[in-house]
């Protein structure tokens, strides 16, 4: 064989393998799905890891984030009600680096949500929050995140003004942390205080899926806060006109009790349903609604940042 | 031509022997040895987790060494010498050469796997007193061991076709260390968007998938491995191994010895 001829021959068989090699790894990819994160249930303790990282557990902190994310939204994308690797992934994480802030907020955030938004475990995200604090006791955000994480989450404003007013100690705070611990203080009027902890995650994050989460809760309880408000309008109107629910939003603008025709915040209107009561046009629009949904239908919940298919 | 790499291959394991590459086996049996005695008195449960986990790390530990470290001396230290003039000098083709200096290591890394193989069995069974069915998976893991052998054999190999030995040595444990975070850069590229997705998704396809064919702990607890996996896997060594060495061989064929 002349030298072209071989230089032909191994091009061909470098370009013929190189792309078969590529169709073969696809498959092999395909049968150790999420293998690499199977193998946390083979380490036995995080601590043993960061020993046998020789130093270098900053960057293997990295991976394990990356993994714990990527864990996160896989299962998300499937809908699934069990994130049994979550804890452990964002355990090894923060062992390997416990400055490692984001794992921190935004591990709690996926350990709380209630499935399948998440592992629905505000347990383990106060357990993994306290630590965080232990470790970088001057983060006045973590702080926050364990009273978000007790009042929305656990329902205890007695433990959620005790984290606030903790980080309200902490050098550069932001000066919202006392406001908080004090609307915490305070009976009642939950849905104010859940308004508060949402305008003040908006302000203080810089992430884009943290402020487009917060926009949604806000929007949610703005819909919560109009219905209760047009509730009360419809009982006024039934008990001055003989028990006589109002038919279209005409009749209580021409009573006098509405300017105009009124809008959710996707800027709907809102539909007046026979018997007086008040819907959505669209629910999937507005995540997190308690209220204006139809009859049978549960809270609507966003397809979360993090998940790709 | 097969008669050609036939004997290029086994002297190259002859020169691997003589230059006592298989001492390293000592080493591997002293550190078995220490280890199967001192985790069998101080901890509880583990001692074949821990055995598994040490001797196959090492097996894969010391034969990726060697893969890369004579692997990236294979084609230089001929010319250094000027062998490799005598060589080419008879009726034998440059990616001849190359292929039977692959052959030849991989030949040398087998044999040493298999000896290092059988202390660890022998340190296993000293370990266990018996043999357990689960323990046919080891065999698996050290099979999949040598297959990564091949590759790191192969791409040492092409590095050293164009580079020097240094350089060779550096680019192919980098490509290792990469190869074994290959499922985790693939992870990051389905996240990724735009020309990062592009740009992580070519890279996870160019650099070898070594993470697939590490199954260590998987087999340390006893887990099964399934054939397609096995099957798979041997196809895609295979495949990236031969795209390397006629990539090596192409190189080669068009480098000025002079």
């Amino acid at each position: 064989m002349k030298r072209k001829q071989v230089t032909a021959a191994l091009a061909v068989v470098l370009i013929a393998c190189f792309t078969a090699s590529i169709i073969v790894r696809r498959r092999v990819d395909q049968i150790r799905s999420q293998a690499t994160l199977r193998e946390v249930l083979y380490i036995p303790s995080p601590r043993a890891l960061r020993a046998m990282s020789l130093g270098y557990n900053g960057l293997l902190a990295d991976i394990y984030w990356t993994r714990a994310v990527q864990y996160f939204g896989g299962k998300h994308h499937q809908g699934s009600m069990q994130y049994e690797l979550l804890a452990p992934l964002l355990d090894i994480t923060t062992t390997l680096d416990p400055h490692l802030l984001a794992a921190y907020e935004f591990g709690s955030v996926f350990l709380t949500q209630k499935p399948p938004e998440g592992a629905g475990d505000p347990d383990r995200a106060i357990q993994l929050v306290e630590r965080g604090i232990r470790d970088n006791p001057d983060q006045w955000r973590l702080y926050y995140d364990l009273g978000f994480i007790n009042y929305i989450d656990k329902h205890d404003p007695k433990a959620a003004a005790e984290a606030f007013e903790r980080g309200a100690k902490v050098p550069n705070a932001h000066p919202f942390l006392k406001v908080l611990a004090a609307a915490m203080a305070q009976q009642g009027g939950e849905r104010q205080k859940a308004k508060l902890l949402w305008e003040m995650t908006y302000q203080t994050t810089e992430d884009k899926d943290i402020k487009d989460n917060a926009l949604k809760h806000l929007a949610a309880l703005k819909v919560d806060d109009d219905i209760d408000h047009l509730d009360d309008i419809i009982a006024d109107y039934r008990s001055k006109h003989g028990g006589e629910n109002p038919a279209t939003w005409h009749d209580l603008i021409a009573a006098g009790y509405l300017r105009g025709i009124p809008g959710d915040p996707t800027g709907r209107p809102y539909k007046l349903m026979p018997g007086g009561r008040i819907e959505v046009e669209n629910p999937k629009s507005l995540p997190f609604i308690q209220r204006g949904l139809p009859p049978g239908m549960e809270t609507p919940h966003p397809v979360m940042p993090y998940t790709k298919s | 031509m097969s008669q050609r790499i036939a004997a290029i291959a086994f002297n190259t394991y002859r020169e691997a022997v003589r230059d006592r590459v298989l001492y390293n086996l000592i080493v591997f049996a002293l550190l078995l040895v220490g280890a199967s005695l001192l985790f069998g008195q101080i901890s509880i449960g583990i001692e074949r987790i821990v055995l598994v986990n040490l001797g196959l790390s090492s097996i894969s530990i010391f034969g990726v060494v060697i893969a890369i470290f004579i692997g990236i001396g294979l084609v230089s230290k001929e010319i250094d010498k000027r062998t490799l003039y005598t060589v080419l000098a008879r009726p034998v083709r440059r990616w001849e050469f190359i292929v039977g200096k692959f052959f030849g290591l991989v030949g040398t890394l087998a044999v040493n796997t298999f000896f290092m193989s059988v202390g660890f069995f022998l340190a296993l069974l000293y370990l266990k007193h018996a043999f357990e069915a689960a323990d046919a998976f080891l065999v698996v893991a050290i099979y999949f061991i040598v297959l990564q052998f091949v590759i790191v054999t192969a791409t040492a190999l092409l590095f050293s076709s164009f580079s020097s030995p240094l350089l060779s040595a550096i680019f192919a444990f980098a490509l290792f260390v990469t190869g074994s975070f290959s499922e985790d850069l693939q992870a990051f590229a389905a996240m990724a968007h735009g020309p990062t997705h592009w740009f992580a998704t070519v890279a996870s396809y160019l650099i070898p998938n070594i993470s697939a064919l590490n199954v260590i702990s998987m087999v340390a607890h006893g887990n099964a491995i399934s054939g397609a996996l096995v099957w798979h896997n041997s196809l895609y060594a295979l495949l990236y191994a031969v795209a390397a060495v006629a990539g090596a061989g192409l190189i080669f064929e068009h480098r000025n010895l002079k």
